[in-house]
């Protein structure tokens, strides 16, 4: 059957036909597809997990108890999940045990661009890397079937473009329709990694690392396709298809496993071209493997090392290099017009609006058009915030963040800068999601109460996984299947590590979220501030949509400082698009109106 | 359009406008019509509101599934300063759909920005190629009982530049919008065809 797929619809499928019965994953961009196309099937167990770091550990457990498991997650997924990662390296698996890691190169939706390769080489298991659909599909149960032939789990490493790409699909295989024996035999010395038998693995490893380095010179999908012997280019992933467009007539080594390489290959293809080039998105992780065989290889000292490739990249790259002659380009389009950037917003109806319009006039970080001298002031704040939507808050009118590294950070960076002693007269404010206090939230929280913290702490509760598509969390009380489950209470979880101040507001009632706010930074204790309000996305029917009247309005410009893309301006004269907006289900712009000039649309219905 | 050997769409703009689900569309009827095929969104980190591109390549078979720079045959273009932002990826000879409306970023209701006119968005496009068409997308799909219809009615409009037939256009339209609309939709389709011959600037 002929399908057009994404990578990750792919490798969702390819593993559910490989037979996987438990998978696991966090969300993040550009992996989360994954999970949410297994969890459709009936036969697999498929579960959100509180991070990335759990979802390695129940895959982990799963494969220990005799069954195919996997764990899917985004580059920076596989750093939180790496101490069990590097751990299953060591113990080995008992049912195949696949990693698909998604890297971001060009950090389209990420807080780094890293180059989850190394991994492979850090761990030493096998990494399988596909060019397209297809080969994401096909390789599935081939990653699955080397995990349990060499004893090892396998890493299945792709990256934004091969994940979200579509294309044509042969599916051609079906799930076994016997399911596997469940059981664990009790091993110590291959599960229980005391030392005196992590020890006694330690030299399996590299064993399976030899023999591992045999099978990739024996691999189908490692494949020398003789051209033009004049240049030979080694490539794998998505890298591959645009070197073949840029070269149709070269010849190839297309490598589907990158680590550990194909020695005996690689020397039969350098001995049959003239010159041996490497083309590979971010480090030249290709390169220097090659090049440490004593093969003369080059690449990066032409093809960029930083950000996303594409054909034209390559082409001119491989211009600058003389490996193709010079192309005519196109006469540029000339204009003095500067076109205004579009960065994402928060939508219309976002639960996140008025808790970030509170801080940012209480850390006079407002930024009103019609008021003269209104740029950002020297704060009163400093906010140290975290990974979703509510990033978003860092950009204007808001500009209410001043720090975001990584999932759960902020916590921990609010006691750190208390304890430096930062004392110039700003209070401190952490700003984290539910998703992502679940995530890593906890564990920071738990610290502050231990050392006495005593900065503020604001939970923007909208009930999901808003930034990476609605996925549901443990504080949803829904299963990855859509099933109903246990909710986790964040504010019981709260008050349980300790914390004394706690105050749950709605997030939509801006003096409720304003008194709050203000309550908690003057009372230099540890508090916790819980904003609660649904995503506006996620909103059934919108009724009561607002409307600006243009005979109360002075056009004082206030409401457009809240930040709703719905409140647009017709010259100088405010007007709010209905279509957009979340109308009764919100109703900032109408608290925050100094002239009641905003209210509901009357319908004569 | 001046003769190809193969179609590179470059659907632009609005996150929450319908562009995954018109590439999908795309995509689909050219399998079905014989094609090979690849296509990529292209999306930033939010739900709604960001600037979105998706890239449709149809050929015989295609490698790369981001089309480069000045080899863009059809720009489709839902918003007019999405259509502006891309006028260097056209090809001489390609040619623009773009629907007649504009949703102006915070940054001009702030008034950090201003918004390009009419005149200024077609002649950076004008630079590259002849063929603009304007339609006046929002309006219609309203119209026609939904503004959710307009990536359907956009798509009708795109069909008149392909050699894929009508037959093919609507069975992937039919199988990919939700039953409950699909009527709606074929209407839409059907009148983006007839309209886009009318809109040329």
């Amino acid at each position: 059957m002929i399908k057009l797929l994404s990578g990750n619809e792919a490798f969702a499928l390819g593993a559910y036909h490989a037979g996987v019965m438990v998978a696991t994953a966090y969300p993040g961009t550009p992996s989360s597809e994954i999970l949410e196309n297994i969890a459709k099937f009936p036969e697999v167990y498929a579960e959100w997990s509180t991070n990335e770091k759990v979802a390695m550990e129940v895959a982990l457990g799963a494969s220990y108890a005799g069954v195919r498991a996997m764990a899917s997650m985004k580059q920076v997924g596989l750093n939180v999940a790496s101490d069990p990662f590097m751990a299953a390296a060591t113990t080995g698996i008992n049912g195949g045990l696949v990693v698909v890691c998604a890297d971001d190169p060009g950090i389209h939706s990420s807080q780094c661009e890293q180059d989850n390769r190394h991994f492979a080489k850090l761990a030493k298991v096998p990494m399988l890397e596909p060019t397209d659909s297809q080969e994401a599909y096909d390789l599935m149960p081939l990653a699955f079937e080397i995990s349990e032939r060499f004893d090892t789990p396998t890493l299945v490493r792709s990256t934004t473009r091969i994940s979200h790409s579509k294309s044509v699909v042969n599916v051609r295989y079906n799930r076994p329709a016997t399911s596997p024996t469940v059981a664990f035999k009790r091993n110590p010395e291959k599960y229980v990694m005391l030392p005196t038998s992590a020890r006694l693995r330690r030299p399996l490893i590299e064993e399976r690392l030899v023999k591992l380095a045999e099978y990739s010179d024996v691999f189908m999908y490692n494949k020398i396709e003789w051209g033009d012997r004049s240049l030979g280019i080694v490539s794998s992933g998505i890298a591959y298809q645009y070197a073949r467009e840029v070269f149709p007539t070269a010849s190839f080594l297309k490598l589907g496993i990158t680590y550990p390489l194909p020695v005996k290959m690689l020397r039969e293809f350098a001995a049959g071209v003239k010159r041996v080039i490497v083309i590979e998105e971010l480090d030249p992780f290709l390169e220097e493997n090659i090049c440490a065989l004593g093969i003369n290889a080059t690449g990066k000292d032409f093809i960029p090392r930083i950000g996303e490739l594409n054909s034209g990249i390559v082409a001119e790259s491989c211009r600058h290099a003389r490996l193709l002659p010079k192309a005519v380009p196109l006469p540029p389009i000339k204009s003095d017009v500067k076109l205004p950037a579009r960065p994402p917003l928060l939508c219309a109806g976002c639960p996140h609006t008025a808790p970030f319009f509170v801080l940012s006039t209480i850390g006079k970080r407002s930024l009103n058009p019609k008021v003269k001298d209104s740029t950002p002031k020297e704060s009163g704040l400093v906010i140290t915030g975290d990974i979703g939507c509510y990033t978003l808050g860092a950009y204007p009118p808001w500009n209410v963040m001043d720090t975001t590294t990584c999932m759960g950070a902020g916590i921990g960076e609010a006691l750190g800068m208390e304890k430096a002693g930062l004392d110039d007269g700003r209070k401190i404010v952490a700003l984290i999601g539910d998703s992502t206090f679940i995530h890593s939230g906890i564990t920071p929280l738990v610290d502050a109460v231990y050392n006495q913290g005593h900065f503020t702490l604001i939970i923007l509760d909208n009930g999901t996984t808003a930034m990476t598509g609605h996925q549901p969390h443990p504080g949803t009380g829904v299963s990855a299947k859509g099933e109903p489950s246990q909710a986790v209470d964040i504010e019981k979880v709260v008050r349980a590590i300790g914390v004394q101040n706690v105050k749950v507001v709605n997030a939509f009632d801006l003096k409720e979220v304003r008194d709050a706010i203000r309550t908690a930074i003057d009372s230099n204790q540890l508090s916790v501030i819980i904003t609660r309000g649904g995503c506006s996305v996620l909103l059934k029917k919108r009724t009561g949509q607002m409307a600006i009247d243009a005979s109360k309005c002075n056009q004082c410009g206030v409401c457009l400082t809240i930040g709703c893309p719905a409140i647009q301006t017709a010259g100088d004269q405010p007007f709010i698009d209905a279509s957009m907006c979340a109308g009764d289900a919100c109703t900032v712009c109408q608290q925050i109106c100094p002239h009641q000039a905003i209210a509901a649309i009357t319908t004569d219905k | 359009m001046s003769q190809t050997t193969k179609i590179d769409v470059l659907i632009t703009g609005v996150g929450g406008q319908g562009i995954i689900l018109s590439s999908d569309i795309i995509a689909e009827t050219a399998i079905a019509s014989g094609y090979d095929v690849k296509k990529t969104d292209v999306h930033g980190m939010a739900q709604r509101g960001g600037a979105v591109t998706s890239h449709v390549r149809i050929a015989g078979t295609v490698a790369s599934p981001l089309i480069n720079e000045g080899n863009v045959d059809i720009l489709l273009a839902f918003e007019k300063l999405e259509a502006a932002r891309w006028a260097g990826y056209l090809r001489p000879g390609g040619i623009a759909i773009i629907n007649n409306h504009s949703l102006p970023p915070l940054s001009v209701a702030l008034g950090a920005d201003r918004y390009p006119t009419d005149a200024e968005v077609i002649n950076l496009l004008k630079q590259r190629i002849d063929e603009v068409y304007l339609v006046g997308g929002t309006g219609l799909a309203l119209k026609l009982g939904d503004a959710r219809t307009l990536n359907i009615l956009m798509i009708g409009c795109v069909s008149a530049f392909t050699p894929f037939t009508d037959e093919a256009w609507k069975k992937a339209v039919s199988e990919l919008v939700p039953p409950k609309v699909r009527d709606m939709n074929l209407t839409a389709f059907d009148r983006g065809k007839e309209e886009v011959h009318n809109a040329r600037v």
